[in-house]
Parts: C-alpha cells; sequence; structure tokens
C-alpha cells in the first residue's frame, strides 16, 4: 500500500526530472547528478543519525569505499554501470558491517571519534597502496553513453539520469524502510535502549543493520559521484566532505529524508555561488577558499537557531504538517550520552 | 496511515522542488556560432568568443601544498593578457582570463573545469596546472573537443594526439628533462653514488623514465617517492642518507625541494642537489626555506641554503639583463605585476601568455575551437623559450631542450649550451646553438 504510493510519485517526479534534463543544459546537468549523488549519501546518513541514533563523522569514507570499488570494478571487469552501482552498495555495505559491529559498542563521543578516524584515514590507504588504487592522482573512472541513445547524446545528461534514478529508488526504499517494523524498532532503540530491549529488541542487532544500510547508500554516492566526475581520488573524500555531509543532514533536519534532499541542495550549490561571489569581488585565494567553510559553519548556526529541526522542519512548520511523534531530530542526538549510563546500569 | 501519505511525499516533493530551485538559477548559455570568413567584422565564432572579448579559463593551484610560487603563474600570465588588452588586445578582442583555485586537488579540478567549459562557456582551457589534477579532466576536455593548451605541467601524457588531439604541453616534458639532468650527472659525477628523490605521480615517475635512460643502474643506490599529500619526509631522506647517496637528484614540488634540504640539514646530510626546473626557482626555495625554518623556531639564510643546487631552465635566466625577453618581462612586471617578485614563476606565466597569444593570432580573425588546435598543430614560433616547440599534426609536446644551471647566491647561472633531445630512450641529446629570436618591440607576437 504505502510502496505503490512511495512508487507512484516516484515515477512522477522521476517524469518531471527526466523533462527537466532536457531544458536545464549539460552544466545544470551535471549539477542535478552531482546534487543526487549526494542525495543518496546524505539520506543513509539521515537515516543513521536521526532514526537509528547513532551518529558517523566519517561518512565520506564509505563513499571512498564505493566510489573505489566502482572504478576498480569498471577498469578491471568491466562491469556495466548498473552492476557498478549495485556493487558499490554491496563492498561498502560489508565495511559498513563491520564499522557497525564496533559502532554498536561506542556510545555519543566515542563512536563519533571512531568514525572521524576512519574519515581521516581511509583517504592515506590510496596513497600507501599506489599501484592499485593510483595514489594522488586517483584512478579515472569513464563511462560512456548507451548505444540505445546515440553517439552525441550528451553524456551529463544520461549520467543525471541515472544519478536521479538512483536517488529516487533510494529515498522510495528508505522511505519504506522507515515506516516498516525495522524503523519502528530503530526509533524505539533510538529512543531508549533498555525499554526496547525489555521489549524483545535486539539492539545490537538493530544498530549494525543501520550501519550496514546506511553504508550502502553512500557507497552509492560515492559511485555515482565518482562516476559523473570521471574520477576516483583521496582528494574527494577529506574530513571537510565527511562533516559537510553531516551537516547538510543537519540542516535539512535529521531523519528526515526530505531533508536530506534540502541538504544536498545547499551541499552542491553554495561553494559555487560563494566561488563566484568571492572571485567578482577579489578576494585572495587564501581567503576565498576558506569562504564556503565559513559559510556552512554560518547557515549551520542560523539554522539551528531558527529551525531546530532543520529546513524541513521549517517546511513542515510553514504547511502547518508538523509532526511531533518523530521526535525533534536534534534530540536523537543529544540523548545519546545519557543512553550509555542507562544501558549499563540495565544490562550489568 | 496518514502520516504516512505525507512522509513518503514529502522527500520526493523536495528532491522535485529542489530539482526545480536548481533549473530556476540556469543560465541561457547561448553561444553563437558559424564562422565567417574574411571580412573586417568580429562575430562570435566559437563559444567563449564575442566580438569583444575572448574567455579562457585555468585551474591553479591558489592555495594548499603546491601553491607556494605556483599561485604567482596565472597571476603572471593574466598580467601578459592586461598588456596585450591594452595594446589592442587580439585582433580587437580582449582577453578575459578566468582562473579559479583548485588546491591541488584532482577532484576540485574534476568539477570546476566543468563549470568553465559547461557554464562560463570558456573558448578554451589554458595552462591548466598539475599532473595529477589535469590528468583528472583532460579526457573530458577532449570529449567536448575544447582546445586543452599548454598544460602547465611536463607530463609526457599530454603527447597524445591521437587519444587527446585537444591536449597540448608546454614546458619541457619530465622525460626530456630527466634524460638532460641525468646526462650531466653521468657525465660529472661518474662512479659516485645517486638518490632519487621524486613525487609519486606521473610527475616524478616521467622524470625518473628519463634519468634512468642517461644514469648507468648500478650507480643508483636509491629511489625514494613522496605523496604530495604527506610533508612527513624524514624517514624518505634518511633513507637517502643510509644509502649513502651522494648526489640527489629531485623532482618534486617548490615546497618539496625545500622540505628535502631542510631535512637533510637536520641529519648533517649534505648531498650534491639536482633539482628539475619546476622546483627548483631559487627565490622561491629561499622564502620556503625561510618560513619552514621558521615555522620550528629556528633562521636560515636561504640564499645559503639554495648554493649550489644544480638545476635547468628552458626560459632566459632571469640575471641576463641583456636578453631582451628579460627586459620585456621586466618592464611588464613592473607595470602590472609590481606586489610579486620577479622569479621564474612569474617569467614562466608570462612567457606562457606569449605563446597563448601566439597561438590565437595564428588561429586567425574570427577563429573556432578546431581553428586554434589547427593553429598549434601548423607549429608555433619559439618565442620567449630557449629551444623550439615540438608541435606537429603528431607531435603535442612542448619545448624540446634546456640549458643547465648551478644557483649561484640565488641567481640561476646557466652552464655551456642549450642541449635539445627527444622523449624517447635512445634518442641523442645534441647542443642547439642557434641563437634565440629577440623578443618583439611591441612585446606581442607578430601576426
Amino acid at each position: 500500500m504505502t510502496l505503490a504510493k512511495h512508487l507512484g510519485i516516484a515515477l512522477i517526479v522521476g517524469l518531471a526530472l527526466f523533462l527537466l534534463s532536457y531544458k536545464i543544459g549539460t552544466y545544470r546537468d551535471y549539477q542535478l547528478a552531482e546534487f543526487a549523488a549526494y542525495v543518496v549519501a546524505v539520506a543513509g546518513l539521515t537515516v543513521l543519525i536521526g532514526i537509528s541514533g547513532q551518529i558517523s563523522i566519517g561518512h565520506g569514507a564509505f563513499m571512498a569505499i564505493g566510489a573505489y570499488a566502482a572504478a576498480l570494478l569498471l577498469m578491471h571487469l568491466h562491469w556495466p554501470l548498473e552492476l557498478l552501482i549495485i556493487a558499490a552498495a554491496v563492498v561498502a555495505a560489508a565495511a559498513g558491517g563491520i564499522v557497525g559491529v564496533a559502532a554498536a559498542r561506542l556510545r555519543g563521543p566515542y563512536l563519533a571519534g571512531a568514525t572521524l578516524m576512519l574519515a581521516v584515514a581511509l583517504p592515506s590507504i590510496a596513497d600507501r597502496y599506489q599501484g592499485v588504487f593510483g595514489g594522488d592522482q586517483g584512478l579515472d573512472i569513464n563511462v560512456s553513453v548507451p548505444g540505445f541513445l546515440g553517439a552525441a547524446f550528451p553524456l551529463t545528461q544520461w549520467l543525471a539520469w541515472v544519478c536521479c534514478a538512483a536517488a529516487l529508488i533510494t529515498l522510495v526504499l528508505l522511505a519504506n524502510l522507515g515506516r516498516s517494523r525495522i524503523g519502528r524498532s530503530w526509533r524505539a532503540v533510538r529512543d531508549d535502549e533498555v525499554a526496547a530491549s525489555l521489549a524483545g529488541l535486539n539492539v545490537a542487532r538493530l544498530q549494525v543493520l543501520a550501519f550496514v544500510v546506511s553504508s550502502a547508500c553512500a557507497g552509492v554516492g560515492g559511485a555515482l559521484l565518482a562516476i559523473v566526475t570521471a574520477n576516483v581520488a583521496p582528494g574527494a573524500f577529506t574530513l571537510t566532505l565527511s562533516i559537510g555531509l553531516l551537516t547538510a543532514a543537519v540542516i535539512g533536519g535529521l531523519g528526515s529524508l526530505a531533508g536530506a534532499v534540502w541538504g544536498s541542495v545547499l551541499f552542491v550549490l553554495v561553494p559555487g555561488f560563494l566561488t563566484n561571489l568571492t572571485s567578482s569581488h577579489g578576494l585572495s585565494g587564501a581567503a576565498s577558499s576558506s569562504v564556503p567553510i565559513a559559510a556552512y559553519g554560518l547557515v549551520l548556526i542560523v539554522v539551528m537557531l531558527a529551525f531546530p529541526a532543520g529546513l524541513q522542519g521549517a517546511v513542515r512548520r510553514l504547511l502547518g504538517t508538523a509532526t511531533p511523534t518523530v521526535g525533534t531530530p536534534l534530540s536523537a542526538l543529544r540523548r545519546q550520552a545519557p543512553a550509555s549510563d542507562t544501558k549499563e546500569k540495565g544490562t550489568t | 496511515m496518514k502520516r504516512s501519505r505525507t512522509m513518503a511525499f514529502a522527500p520526493v516533493a523536495g528532491l522535485a522542488a529542489a530539482a526545480m530551485l536548481i533549473t530556476s538559477c540556469a543560465s541561457s548559455g547561448s553561444s553563437g556560432s558559424g564562422s565567417s570568413s574574411g571580412g573586417s567584422a568580429l562575430t562570435a565564432s566559437a563559444p567563449g568568443i564575442t566580438s569583444a572579448t575572448i574567455t579562457i579559463g585555468s585551474h591553479q593551484p591558489l592555495t594548499g601544498i603546491a601553491a607556494p610560487g605556483y599561485d604567482e603563474i596565472s597571476q603572471a600570465s593574466n598580467a601578459y593578457f592586461q598588456y596585450v588588452n591594452s595594446h589592442g588586445g587580439i585582433y580587437g578582442r580582449k582577453i578575459v582570463y578566468k582562473y579559479l583555485n583548485d588546491q591541488y586537488n584532482p577532484s576540485l579540478t574534476s568539477s570546476l573545469v566543468r563549470q568553465l567549459v559547461l557554464k562560463d562557456n570558456v573558448f578554451a582551457i589554458f595552462n591548466g596546472l598539475g599532473t595529477p589534477t589535469h590528468l583528472a579532466v583532460a579526457p573530458f576536455l577532449n570529449s567536448e573537443k575544447v582546445p586543452d593548451i599548454f598544460v602547465a605541467s611536463g607530463c609526457e601524457c599530454w603527447d597524445a594526439p591521437s587519444k587527446w588531439p585537444y591536449t597540448f604541453g608546454w614546458q619541457l616534458d619530465y622525460v626530456r628533462e630527466g634524460k638532460i639532468l641525468g646526462q650531466y650527472i653521468k657525465q660529472h659525477f661518474a662512479g659516485k653514488k645517486i638518490g632519487y628523490f621524486y613525487q609519486n605521480d606521473e610527475f616524478g615517475q616521467d622524470g625518473v623514465k628519463g634519468l634512468d635512460y642517461e644514469i648507468p643502474a648500478k650507480q643508483v643506490v636509491a629511489k625514494e617517492a613522496y605523496d604530495a599529500t604527506n610533508t612527513a619526509i624524514g624517514p624518505l631522506v634518511a633513507k637517502l642518507k643510509a644509502a649513502g647517496a651522494q648526489v640527489v637528484v629531485s623532482f618534486s614540488v617548490p615546497a618539496f625541494t625545500a622540505l628535502l634540504k631542510l631535512n637533510a640539514l637536520g641529519l648533517s646530510y649534505n648531498p650534491q642537489l639536482v633539482v628539475s626546473d619546476v622546483g627548483s626557482d631559487a627565490i622561491t626555495l629561499a622564502g620556503l626555506l625561510q618560513s619552514f625554518a621558521k615555522q620550528s623556531h629556528k633562521t636560515v639564510n636561504g640564499n645559503q641554503l639554495t648554493q649550489g643546487i644544480i638545476t635547468d631552465g628552458y626560459l632566459p635566466a632571469l640575471g641576463d639583463a641583456s636578453s631582451s625577453w628579460i627586459q620585456l618581462f621586466t618592464q611588464i612586471h613592473s607595470q602590472y605585476l609590481s606586489k610579486l617578485p620577479l622569479d621564474g614563476n612569474v617569467e614562466y606565466g608570462l612567457s606562457a601568455g606569449y605563446a597563448f597569444v601566439q597561438a590565437m593570432l595564428k588561429a586567425g580573425r574570427n577563429p573556432t575551437r578546431q581553428d586554434l588546435v589547427n593553429a598549434i598543430n601548423a607549429g608555433i614560433g619559439q618565442g620567449p623559450v630557449v629551444a623550439p616547440y615540438a608541435y606537429s599534426a603528431t607531435n603535442h609536446n612542448g619545448v624540446t631542450g634546456a640549458y643547465l644551471g648551478i644557483i649561484d647566491n640565488g641567481v640561476l647561472k646557466p652552464q655551456g649550451s642549450v642541449l635539445v633531445t627527444d622523449a624517447t630512450a635512445g634518442g641523442a641529446i645534441t647542443p642547439d646553438t642557434s641563437p634565440q629570436p629577440a623578443a618583439p618591440t611591441s612585446g606581442i607576437p607578430a601576426k
């Protein structure tokens, strides 16, 4: 029932995006593709944080895993595009499962710290094993337009279709997952681990599962991004990216998939807009390269002060469709630290 | 049930709305086409060309590890363009040079160059800086048929006219440079132990390839590669010392040449340094040495530390006041660029800008993108570089030779004549004694 509705709406939006891609020109197609790739990753992250109540500051690392998996499979085995994306999801999910096992034992700032380490350490593996991963230079990942579209069809438009389709499929899957028994269990775990385990839920298993789902999304997002930019290099997956994903999820509204979409819009549009703004005002290179990061910080502060439930919370409030039962997303994070105390008391 | 509908709708509706938002800022990039032949009217003959302007783009490291020194290059090219603009421009059109900061990060390069080509509709990408960075965009530029000219990197990879017909190198490629430095080492340091220090990408690897063509393998005792993202090179320098290398050849960007010197100093290790042109500008190095030493609360004399470094040059030596090119560059520098030192990077940017103007003038009054490519394929005059360009339809390498030099008291002193060679293993290295053509008095290449 819900699935049919979600699918119906996704089809309509997909059709709208399909028509749109013809109207907007290649650069906007490129941005649309980039944006859709971020939507996939941010949507996964917002489910992890907002619904299952675990934080990750290292989600860029899972994007890197997906991107490199796709690049290597294309390079050595020449897999077709759809298989590359699925493979990226599987490989990143496996990595997420391993991290998730550790994550299920960690709470609040410790989990943040552990995932942070992942974001910092993982890209340097590419430098360490230069023969496999191509070092700083990275790997090329060049796909071509499928034959039925003709050779003259713009690649960016095709990639915009692929990325938007992937984003819509991901959103439908995540929306249904969030409405399912698993989603409800995640919320129960997020709100009170002791109560959840007393109700018969396997808390650790649910938390690992959330990490697996979330990393699979990040892997797909990373692979899409790599395909869109035709290159995968450690420089794409810096700590700034991981923090940026987190910021996008928070600005959009934690736990809200629509919020993930809003957050990704800012993520794609703001840097370009600011770069143009700063260069037209003749700021020096050093100053202008710091402006986007400073702007993120500023937007984050303003959004948090004005709309604690993120942009999507603001939209809901304006439309009068506030859904208080979902819980204000920030409280999910705030609840982390005490949760560890209660768990210790409860289980020992 | 009711809530599930709003929840389900929200994300997809958001996606649609977001897409609308993106479109709403879409610019209507229109490009007039249809090259008019002859006539005096200036037309919008190609993307990026209007009747009044030629817009070109570039990616440059204005911040980050490769920025020291290299951030001057694009400003210097721009200074030359301003000089040309104020002296009538190119057939009356003014050059608009839009260079964006990619921080020497290939992923940023990728998105910035797409912005320049797809959104800003630049006519060409000029002098995009860096081997790893530019490799990320060369396939894209060629698939879009955008002239990708005079890449600011000596990677041999730009010479691939059948794979990348729109890409052209400019500076002396690292294989040729490696051969020229290698031959010098073979001749002057026979029997000595040689160590290599190089950047772990095609920049360093091409250099090593050229060195290996000339230096006997048994003399090479250590090959240490650094990653441009990791400044902790102490262990690598310790290995060079432990291997007993008496001569260290360095294919490095300036920051890492300075780090090599300082790390060696810390180990009381003082090998003869032979440094690739791109990492050896004396003024840049002296500044870097002093600022790095200051970070660890030490004071050093930059010029003292660069003393005796052996390197090569393919542009006139800055100290050569009798060169008409140095006179021209000094004049433009003092007029447009006085806040920067007149160092090797500034000279590089000015010279590359000169080469661009040469090519554009040759491409004709109302050029298409293909006209520019054809003009370079037909060959362009030597201009400020000391050896001829290799350009032809089947060769997209730039400068073919260089002179050797030794840094003495902060100034590069050329040694001997210009040596030219090719990029093959057996290709001879021969002296080029033909005198360099003088700079035009107007400072602007002849049409």
